[in-house]
């Protein structure tokens, strides 16, 4: 089956932490409906398995730990797990490197930002997995924060603001062991205009509207 | 009931039915892919598409609900376009291998396409292509031509119970699949050839065999178990091809056990084709006169009550009456039709059918089952109570259960141990369950063979009737102390008295020595091995098995295919079914073997033709009224656990165990049942 990796565990089982978490995520849907935590205890055990592999996906043993959880037939947790791009049902890299091709962030450049993920992984195509193990690309559709485009997403943290070189900066720093300050990586500030703020600039309260 | 307008026609339907109901009603045809009436409503087809007046744009008729004084238009110009459209889009990633594709002359795609289809494509790109499918021995699958209706993964979750079908990953890559590569542990499995709109799952067993324009169609009933299933049987030439069900919304709906389906390949093999008779202790083939002179040679001078008759499971009930009939005339009490030695109380027929009938399970709000498989016994009556249990929601229909289920019988069910003692701790309510039973209005209580064939039988069935009696399962509108019978023609052989009675010995009397002569009608089931050396047996039947390997003469008789004959259910229904083609080589229609015999042995039967006997043909009526039962065994219940019987689903008749189909199911979902077991 082209989806199922043939490096399956065969065995897994949610951990202290986790169990935790399960417990929080739970009690918020009454019990005859706890089918509904299928996607947070899909996202748990995919930690759990970054946690003790350092890869974040889920196994299918793990899809079959979530049903047993929550009630429901395995098959209904693998036609969710299958159907969100966020859960990797086969191992990944360390970190995950998601750029973003959606209009907005091609028009400010994302095909610089690809070709810099590729030159600095080593990686060729699209998901697949440097050699060294560290990092897997994948492209995906608006993550929404048009505003500071273009964005590459490593795991949950959005580095904005990019371009070819900043890129392969920010993934010689990864492969060092060190992890950059998410966020703009063009100096500016959030979501402000590039170059400083350009209307408002009057005190506030001035009174001449 | 709500009024609405379908293309101009007022009709009154239902509140909460849809559009496509009231066009139904209303005469009007719909063309549908992903909608089935007895599953819950997709819409992801689009094909019903329909016009309804001031909605901004057509609407999917399936999952519309009526309004009152809505307006539906079926034939508009806007409808006829988007039918095509449908059509197009449906039709970009069909591969249009017709030829050579089993579904070829009864495919809704094909027929919609045909009716509703614009007849030509613009679609020049590349098609997708999808692996297919392992999904076990009886569904084959060609996944490329799946139109992602999901008839499928709403069956085995809703109906068969075992939700192992699913849709996997989204858009363009969608899949109907199992995800992990498993075979589908349902005995309903065949039933989603018949859902499938298209070519994508069919039959494995019978693939590339026949076109259905071929086929010579023949009504029929199941009798691989006693649920009297309707089905047609599909056949070429002299071979039966195929068996389908037929809608018999009072029996079994529109479903087919996976047995009574796939059994088929066992009709043309280890069948018994010409007379034998066993010279110096080998089988020699002879022919009819030869092997009615050895009877009536052995015969000659053995007393009446020396002569025993045992019926097997598959049996028609002419031929029962005839062998009865030919067993009196020759002196004989001997008669015996439970090889299972099972008891029942054949006092009044209500107390050995399941009396409240099978649609009485759509109405039972509380059921208890001592000593049944019904999953196994009977799949077409256990996918009732599931659509029961799911239909009262969550909770809703309280399942006890008294003995061992051997797999997971598809609905919750609370546990009330193995041993049937348990009917006494509920009768005298230390088992809380029986609280359940007395709240309820409608309480069932359904016994099943592996409670009736004990040594305290009699006990339990007693104590059975005296649970229902105090729970308010006995009342005047309503009877539902049920007996779940497992054989096709156990119902028939009772109400026509084939049991030991006045005196007659039962099957265990008749093998230890009771009986010099001994003739099995198609009775395999039981342990021939223990039919004394010295014992004459003949044969009659369908297939060389058990009883065969051990008879002295063998007489060639006809499958439930090749003889038209009357069944009754385990409810008690009358059913007739028809002959589809002839038996082979020398073999005849069973009641004309022992009306032949009885000419020979001078105990000429009174009927020549199959009216005549048809006409003394007495069923619906406990022939044994009034009189006690035989052999009361043990009088209390003993503290032995109910064991589920040991024998695979698969193989429990001479067809079944001839069919290299259900030899394969057999091996394929032996370890699989255990796992659900867990």
């Amino acid at each position: 089956m082209s989806t199922v990796t043939n490096v399956q565990p065969d065995h897994f089982e949610f951990d202290e932490i986790s169990e935790g978490e399960i417990a929080t995520i739970l009690a918020k849907y009454p019990p005859e409906r706890k089918a509904s935590g299928a996607l947070p205890l899909l996202y748990v055990a995919q930690n759990q398995m970054k946690r003790q592999t350092g890869s974040a996906w889920v196994p299918t043993v793990a899809m079959d730990a979530v049903a047993r959880k929550l009630e429901v037939a395995p098959i209904r947790i693998y036609e969710v797990a299958t159907f969100y791009f966020m859960f990797n049902t086969k191992p990944i890299g360390k970190y995950h490197l998601q750029v973003c091709t959606t209009t907005s962030c091609w028009l400010r450049g994302s095909d610089d930002v690809l070709s810099a993920c590729k030159k600095a992984t080593g990686i060729h195509n699209i998901g697949e997995t440097s050699e060294d193990g560290l990092f897997t690309l994948s492209e995906v559709e608006c993550l929404g924060a048009c505003s500071n485009a273009p964005i590459l997403q490593v795991d949950n943290d959005f580095f904005e603001d990019l371009d070819g070189p900043r890129t392969e900066t920010l993934i010689e720093a990864l492969k060092r062991g060190e992890y950059p300050e998410p966020g703009p990586t063009n100096g500016r500030h959030g979501a402000e205009p590039e170059g400083g703020r350009r209307v408002l600039l009057e005190e506030t309260g001035s009174g001449q509207g | 009931m709500v009024r609405v307008i379908v293309d101009g026609t007022p009709v009154d339907v239902a509140p909460g039915s849809s559009a496509l109901q009231a066009c139904e009603a209303a005469g009007k045809e719909i063309p549908r892919f992903c909608y089935h009436e007895r599953l819950s409503v997709a819409g992801n087809c689009r094909m019903c598409l329909v016009e309804v007046a001031r909605a901004p744009k057509p609407v999917a008729s399936c999952g519309f609900p009526v309004n009152e004084g809505m307006q539906i238009f079926t034939d508009t110009e806007t409808v006829r376009k988007a039918r095509r459209a449908v059509m197009e889009f449906l039709l970009i990633n069909h591969p249009l291998d017709c030829p050579i594709c089993d579904q070829g002359g009864e495919c809704d795609l094909q027929d919609q396409a045909y009716g509703y289809g614009s007849g030509i494509s613009r679609y020049h790109e590349e098609k997708r292509a999808v692996t297919d499918k392992n999904l076990g021995p009886l569904v084959k699958t060609v996944m490329t031509r799946c139109i992602q209706c999901t008839r499928c993964v709403r069956f085995s979750a809703e109906v068969a119970g075992t939700p192992e079908l699913g849709g996997i990953s989204r858009g363009e890559n969608l899949e109907i699949t199992t995800y992990v590569e498993k075979a589908l542990t349902s005995e309903l499995s065949g039933n989603l050839i018949d859902i499938c709109p298209v070519g994508a799952l069919t039959s494995k067993p019978s693939a590339f065999q026949a076109r259905p324009w071929e086929l010579r169609k023949t009504d029929a009933i199941d009798v691989m178990d006693a649920v009297g299933t309707n089905i047609q049987i599909q056949a070429r030439g002299g071979e039966v091809k195929r068996i389908v069900p037929r809608v018999n919304d009072e029996v079994n709906e529109e479903w087919l056990s996976d047995k009574g389906r796939f059994s088929v390949d066992g009709l043309k093999r280890r069948r018994l084709d010409r007379p034998w008779v066993r010279v110096h202790g080998k089988l020699h083939p002879a022919s009819w006169q030869d092997a009615f002179v050895a009877i009536a040679k052995r015969l000659e001078g053995v007393q009446g009550s020396r002569i025993g008759a045992i019926v097997g499971d598959l049996c028609d009930a002419e031929s029962i009456m005839a062998l009865r009939d030919l067993m009196w005339s020759l002196g004989s009490l001997n008669l015996d039709c439970r090889q299972d030695g099972a008891k029942y109380d054949l006092s009044d027929r209500s107390r050995y059918t399941f009396v409240s009938g099978i649609v009485g399970i759509d109405e039972a709000d509380a059921i208890l089952v001592v000593g049944a498989n019904p999953r196994l016994d009977a799949p077409v009556l256990n996918a009732r109570i599931r659509k029961r249990y799911l239909s009262l929601g969550r909770g809703g229909l309280p399942i006890g259960v008294i003995g061992t289920l051997s797999s997971d019988p598809t609905w919750a069910y609370e546990d009330l141990g193995s041993n049937p003692v348990s009917v006494n701790g509920l009768l005298s309510g230390n088992v809380e369950f029986v609280e359940k039973l007395k709240a309820a209005k409608k309480p069932m209580i359904i016994v099943g063979q592996e409670a009736l064939t004990r040594e305290d039988s009699g006990a339990i069935l007693k104590a059975c009737r005296a649970l229902a009696e105090s729970v308010g399962a006995l009342t005047d509108g309503w009877n539902g102390l049920n007996i779940l019978h497992t054989a096709a023609s156990r119902v028939a052989a009772l109400d026509l008295g084939f049991v030991p009675r006045n005196g007659g010995r039962s099957l265990r009397g008749m093998l230890s020595s009771g009986v010099d002569v001994l003739w099995l009608l198609g009775a395999d089931e039981f342990s021939v091995n223990a039919i004394s050396p010295e014992t004459f047996v003949i044969y009659q039947g369908h297939h060389g098995d058990a009883g065969a390997a051990r008879a002295d003469v063998i007489l060639p008789g006809s499958a439930y295919t090749e003889k038209s004959g009357t069944w009754v259910n385990t409810e008690g229904r009358i059913q007739r079914s028809f002959q589809a083609v002839f038996p082979p080589g020398e073999a005849k229609e069973d009641w004309k073997i022992i009306r032949a015999a009885s000419e020979v042995l001078g105990a000429k039967l009174p009927y020549d033709t199959i009216e005549a006997l048809r006409e003394r043909l007495q069923l619906g009526v406990s022939s044994a009224a009034g009189e006690t039962a035989e052999e009361p065994g043990v009088d209390t219940i003993q503290a032995k656990p109910l064991l589920a019987s040991s024998r695979s689903y698969y193989l429990t008749n001479p067809i079944s165990r001839s069919s290299p189909t259900m030899v394969e199911c057999a091996e394929v979902y032996a370890p699989s049942v255990a796992v659900a077991a867990e």
